[in-house]
C-alpha cells in the first residue's frame, strides 16, 4: 500500500514538474502580436479558413525548413475564425476564403488583408453521374431545389442529392455569391458538411450527389462539371472563362513584423507562389 | 500540538475549497452559456428561436425547433432499437448467465462503454451509411435518422444495461426465495416480481440513456447529415422518415461554432442553453426517480 | 367418487399443461435473453474486430513515429498526436485529480462532523454534491462551449492545451470524486478511529491512514479518467484548434489521437489511416479496462486481507 502511494506521488510530481518546464517555455514563446517577434525564434500562429488550411500548411512546412528557428502553426476554425482571431490577437494570421465583410472592417480597423493566392469553386459529383456539363442557371437550380431530378439535366432518372457546406463558411459564401445570386437560398434539405474535405468524402461515396469543391481538393474520386462548356482548371480560371473564382486572404492586424512578415514575404515571393500553383490554385502573380 | 491544530484547519478549509469548485464550475458554466446568449433571445426573440423551424444564419434566420426535433427523434430512435437490447442484457446478466458467461459480457459492456465516440462515428460511416443507402427511397442518401439511431443505441447500451444491472441486482435474494417457493417458475419471478421491484432503478437507466443520447456529439455529425431541416418521410411510407437527414442540437453547435460570428454565435450558445436545460431535467427526473439508490454515478 | 376423482386429474392434468406452457414460455424467453446477450458481444466484436483487422494493416514502427504530414492526403504518421495525447491527458489530470481527491475528501470526511457546525457549511455540501451529479449529466459540447467562451475567449488562452485541459478537467472532476468517495467510504470507521485515539489529528487521520487504505480506488478514478480524456473529441474540437505539430508549450495549440482520426475521416480519404488511429484508441482502451480490473481486484484483495 505505501509503495502504491509513493509510486502515486512520484507521478503527480514528475507531472508538476512537467507542467513548470512547458509553463516556464510559454512564457519565451510569444502568443499574442503586440510582441516583437525576432525572426530567429519565435512561433507563427495561423488560423482560420478550413480552405486555406492545406495550402497553409504546406506554405509553412517549406517556410520551416529555410527558417529553422521559426515554428508555424496552422490551425483550422473557418473564415469567420480567421477574421476575428485576426482582430483579437488570438491568432497572428487570419486565414479567409471569402472577401472580407464591410462590417469586420469597420470593427477592426487595423486589419490588413493579403491575397496569397486565387481560387476557383467547382462543381462536382459521384464519379458515376452521367453529366458532365451545366449551365451557372442548371446549378443554381439545382442548389435552391427547383431541380431535383438528373433526368431535367440529362442524365438518368435519378433524385439529386445535395451536399453543401455549413453557413459560415467562406466556401459556401462565396458559392452563393456567384452562383446561387441575391436572394435565392440554398435548398435546407442539403447534406450539410463541416469542411470541403467531408464534402468530397460523403459526394465521392454517395451516388447521384452533387456538391462543390475548392480547386485545391480536387482529385480523381469526385467527377468535375463544366460550366457553360469551361472545364474547372487552373488556365481557364487564369484567363477569365470559369466564372466562380474568389481570393484566399490571410489577414494580420496591424502591418506585419518579425517572422510573421517573413512568412508573408515568403507566400508572395516565387517560391511560395510555385506552392499554391502546384496545389491547384491559382497565383495571385 | 497547537501547530499541528492549525495545520489540521488550513487543511480543512484547503479541501472545503475544492469541494466547492464544483459548484463554482457548474454556475460558470451556466453563466458563461447564458451570458453569451443574451444577444440571441433579446434580439431574435425567444419564440422565433424556440418555436421557428427555418435556421438560416446567412439571412437572419435562427430558428432552432428543426434541431429540437433532430435531437428528440434520433434519441426515440436510439431508445426503440437500445433499451430492449440494453435491458435483455441485463436481466440476463443479472438472473440468468452463468458466473463464465458473466465474466465475457460484463466486460463486453464496460469496453463498449469505453470506446471513442469518434470511432463509432468512423464504423458509421464506413459500414452503415453505405448499407442504408441500398434501401430504394428517393432522396436516401444513407446519411440521416436511421444511421445515427443505431450508432447511438450501441452507444447508450452499456449505460443502461450496467444501471439497470445494479438495479435488478439489489432487489432481495428474499423476493426471488419467496417467489420460486411459490411454484413460479424462473421466468415468471424475473417478470412479475424482480422486474417490479426494480422498476425504478430500470426506468432512470432508462432516463440516464436518454439524457446520454441527447448529448453524445461527434458521432452524430458523423453520420447524420448535418441538413437543418425538421425530419420528414421522404415517400409516402412514414418508416422512411428514419431515412431523412437531420440535425442535432449538439451537432448544430459543433459544426458551426467555429464559423460564427456575433448573433450567429450568441444563437449557438442559446442552442447550447437548450441543450443544457433539456439535460438538466433528464437528469432531475433520473434523480428524482432513485433518489435514495446510487446509480448515477454509473452513468458515466 | 368417480366423478370427484376424474374432476381431480382433470386439474391436475390442466395444471400440468399450465405449467409445461409456462416452462415452454420460459426456455423461450431465457433463449431471447442468451440472444441479447450475444448481440451485445457480437456488436463489441464486431466494431472492434473491423477497426483492428481494417487499421492494423496500416499501423507499422514508421506510422507510429512518423508525424503527420497535413494537407488533404492524409499521409504520414500520428506520432506527433500521440505526443499531444499523453501530454494533455497529463495536464488535464494535474487540474483534476488535486481538486477531485480534496473534494471528495471534504464531502467524506468532514461532512458528517459535529463541529462543522454552522448551517451555511452544511447547506454547501448538499449543494456541493447535487453540483457533482449535476457535472457528471452534462454533455461534453457543453463543456467545450463553456471553454471556448471562457478560456479561449475572454481570458484569451487562444486554441490552446490549457484551455483544453481545463475544459477536459471539468469533465473528468466528478468521475474522480465519485471514485474517491466510494474509495474513501470503504474504508473502515475503526481504522480513523483507532488513528484519531492513538493522538493524531484528523488531517494526519487521512494522510496517514485513510488515504494509504483507498489508494487503489482512487487510482481506479484516475485511470478511467484517463480513458475519458483519450476519446473525448467534442470539447478539444472547439478548444484545442487542431494543428498537427507537437505542442512545445501549455499555449500551443494541437491534435489529440481522437481529434486526428475525426480529421481523417472527415477531411481526407484515408479511411485506412484513420482506421489505424481508431486502432491504436481502442487498444489504448482495452488496456486501460485491463489495468482497472487488475487494480480493482487488488483493491478487494486488500478488502479481504482487512476483514
Amino acid at each position: 500500500m505505501k509503495s502504491t502511494k509513493k509510486s502515486i506521488l512520484l507521478v503527480v510530481s514528475l507531472l508538476l514538474v512537467t507542467a513548470l518546464i512547458a509553463a516556464c517555455s510559454s512564457t519565451s514563446t510569444p502568443g499574442a502580436p503586440t510582441t516583437e517577434p525576432t525572426a530567429e525564434t519565435s512561433t507563427v500562429s495561423v488560423a482560420g479558413s478550413t480552405t486555406v488550411q492545406p495550402l497553409a500548411e504546406k506554405l509553412a512546412e517549406a517556410f520551416m525548413t529555410e527558417n529553422a528557428g521559426v515554428r508555424i502553426d496552422v490551425q483550422g476554425g473557418g473564415s469567420s475564425v480567421g477574421v476575428k482571431a485576426a482582430a483579437e490577437g488570438t491568432s497572428d494570421i487570419g486565414m479567409a476564403s471569402r472577401e472580407i465583410k464591410e462590417s469586420e472592417l469597420t470593427e477592426s480597423p487595423n486589419l490588413k488583408v493579403f491575397v496569397i493566392a486565387r481560387d476557383g469553386i467547382a462543381i462536382v459529383t459521384h464519379p458515376d453521374t452521367p453529366v458532365s456539363d451545366l449551365t451557372i442557371e442548371q446549378v443554381r437550380d439545382i442548389f435552391s431545389g427547383t431541380i431535383t431530378n438528373w433526368k431535367d439535366v440529362g442524365g438518368e432518372d435519378q433524385n439529386i442529392i445535395l451536399v453543401s457546406r455549413e453557413e459560415g463558411s467562406g466556401t459556401r459564401a462565396a458559392f452563393e455569391e456567384m452562383v446561387m445570386g441575391e436572394g435565392v437560398l440554398i435548398a435546407a434539405s442539403s447534406i450539410l458538411q463541416p469542411s470541403n474535405g467531408s464534402v468530397r468524402t460523403t459526394v465521392a461515396t454517395t451516388p447521384n450527389s452533387i456538391g462543390y469543391l475548392s480547386f485545391g481538393y480536387l482529385d480523381n474520386t469526385v467527377k468535375t462539371i463544366s460550366i457553360n462548356g469551361v472545364a474547372p482548371t487552373e488556365p481557364n480560371a487564369v484567363n477569365g472563362t470559369y466564372p466562380i473564382v474568389r481570393p484566399l486572404n490571410m489577414l494580420t492586424n496591424g502591418e506585419p513584423t518579425g517572422a510573421v512578415k517573413a512568412f508573408l514575404d515568403f507566400i508572395l515571393s516565387e517560391a511560395g507562389q510555385k506552392i499554391v500553383v502546384d496545389d491547384g490554385y491559382i497565383s495571385v502573380k | 500540538m497547537s501547530g499541528r491544530m492549525i495545520a489540521d484547519k488550513v487543511v480543512k478549509y484547503i479541501l472545503f475549497a475544492s469541494a466547492i469548485i464544483s459548484i463554482i464550475i457548474v454556475l460558470a458554466i451556466g453563466f458563461f452559456i447564458f451570458r453569451e446568449s443574451i444577444d440571441a433571445w433579446t434580439e431574435i426573440g425567444v419564440s422565433e428561436m424556440l418555436f421557428k423551424t427555418v435556421w438560416r444564419p446567412g439571412i437572419d434566420q435562427y430558428g432552432i425547433l428543426a434541431m429540437i426535433a433532430g435531437s428528440l427523434s434520433v434519441t426515440f430512435g436510439a431508445i426503440l432499437l437500445g433499451v430492449p437490447l440494453a435491458l435483455g442484457c441485463a436481466i440476463f446478466l443479472a438472473e440468468i448467465a452463468p458466473e463464465g458467461v458473466q465474466a465475457v459480457v460484463r466486460p463486453a459492456v464496460q469496453l463498449l462503454a469505453g470506446i471513442p465516440s469518434v470511432v463509432y462515428g468512423l464504423f458509421g460511416m464506413v459500414i452503415l451509411v453505405p448499407l442504408i443507402r441500398n434501401i430504394n427511397v428517393p432522396g436516401n442518401s444513407g446519411y440521416g435518422l436511421l444511421a445515427a439511431s443505431i450508432v447511438l443505441a450501441v452507444m447508450i447500451l452499456p449505460t443502461i444495461a450496467s444501471i439497470a444491472e445494479d438495479a435488478i441486482r439489489a432487489v432481495p435474494e428474499n423476493y426471488r426465495h419467496g417467489s420460486l417457493a411459490l411454484g413460479a417458475t424462473k421466468w415468471q419471478t424475473i417478470t412479475k416480481v424482480i422486474i417490479p421491484a426494480g422498476k425504478s432503478g430500470i426506468i432512470a437507466a432508462v432516463i440516464l440513456g436518454v439524457g446520454r443520447a441527447l448529448g453524445e456529439t461527434m458521432a452524430m455529425i458523423m453520420v447524420i447529415g448535418n441538413s437543418a431541416i425538421m425530419p420528414r418521410p421522404l415517400s409516402s411510407n412514414p418508416l422512411t422518415f428514419f431515412l431523412s437527414q437531420a440535425r442535432t442540437l449538439t451537432g448544430n453547435i459543433a459544426v458551426e461554432i467555429n464559423y460564427a460570428t456575433g448573433i450567429h454565435e450568441s444563437a449557438l450558445f442559446a442552442t447550447g442553453v437548450v441543450l443544457f436545460g433539456l439535460i438538466i431535467v433528464v437528469n432531475a427526473s433520473a434523480r428524482r426517480i432513485i433518489r435514495s439508490q446510487k446509480y448515477v454515478e454509473k452513468a458515466n | 367418487m368417480d366423478e370427484r376423482s376424474s374432476e381431480i386429474a382433470l386439474i391436475h392434468k390442466a395444471q400440468a399443461q399450465n405449467l409445461k406452457k409456462e416452462q415452454r414460455r420460459q426456455s423461450f424467453w431465457v433463449a431471447l435473453m442468451w440472444l441479447f446477450g450475444l448481440i451485445t458481444v457480437s456488436i463489441l466484436i464486431l466494431v472492434v474486430g473491423y477497426v483492428l483487422l481494417k487499421g492494423g494493416s496500416s499501423i507499422n514502427w514508421e506510422f507510429l513515429t512518423t508525424p503527420p504530414k497535413g494537407g488533404l492526403s492524409g499521409e504520414g504518421g500520428i506520432s506527433t498526436t500521440i505526443g499531444t495525447t499523453f501530454y494533455l491527458v497529463g495536464l488535464t489530470l494535474l487540474i483534476a485529480t488535486p481538486l477531485g481527491i480534496g473534494a471528495a475528501m471534504f464531502l467524506i470526511e468532514y461532512a458528517g462532523e459535529q463541529s462543522l457546525g454552522s448551517k451555511f457549511l452544511r447547506s454547501m455540501i448538499s449543494v456541493a454534491n447535487f453540483a457533482v451529479e449535476t457535472l457528471a449529466g452534462i454533455p461534453s459540447i457543453i463543456f467545450g462551449l463553456f471553454g471556448y467562451a471562457l478560456f479561449v475567449s475572454t481570458l484569451k488562452f487562444g486554441f490552446s492545451l490549457l484551455s483544453a485541459a481545463l475544459a477536459g478537467a471539468c469533465l473528468v472532476l466528478p468521475t474522480i470524486i465519485r471514485t474517491t468517495e466510494e474509495a474513501l467510504l470503504a474504508v473502515p470507521d475503526d481504522y480513523r478511529r483507532g488513528s484519531l485515539a492513538l493522538g493524531a489529528t484528523k488531517w494526519q487521520t487521512i494522510y496517514r491512514v485513510v488515504l494509504p487504505a483507498s489508494t487503489p480506488g482512487i487510482i481506479t478514478g484516475i485511470i478511467l479518467s484517463v480513458g475519458r480524456v483519450i476519446s473525448e473529441t467534442a470539447i478539444f474540437y472547439v478548444t484545442l484548434g487542431g494543428s498537427y505539430h507537437m505542442p512545445t508549450s501549455i499555449m500551443d495549440s494541437g491534435r489529440t489521437l481522437a481529434l486526428h482520426l475525426y480529421y481523417l475521416a472527415m477531411d481526407t480519404r484515408a479511411f485506412d489511416k484513420a482506421m489505424g488511429t481508431g486502432a491504436i484508441l481502442v487498444v489504448m482502451i482495452i488496456l486501460i479496462n485491463l489495468l482497472i480490473d487488475f487494480v480493482s481486484r487488488k483493491l478487494t484483495a486488500g478488502v479481504r486481507k482487512v476483514q
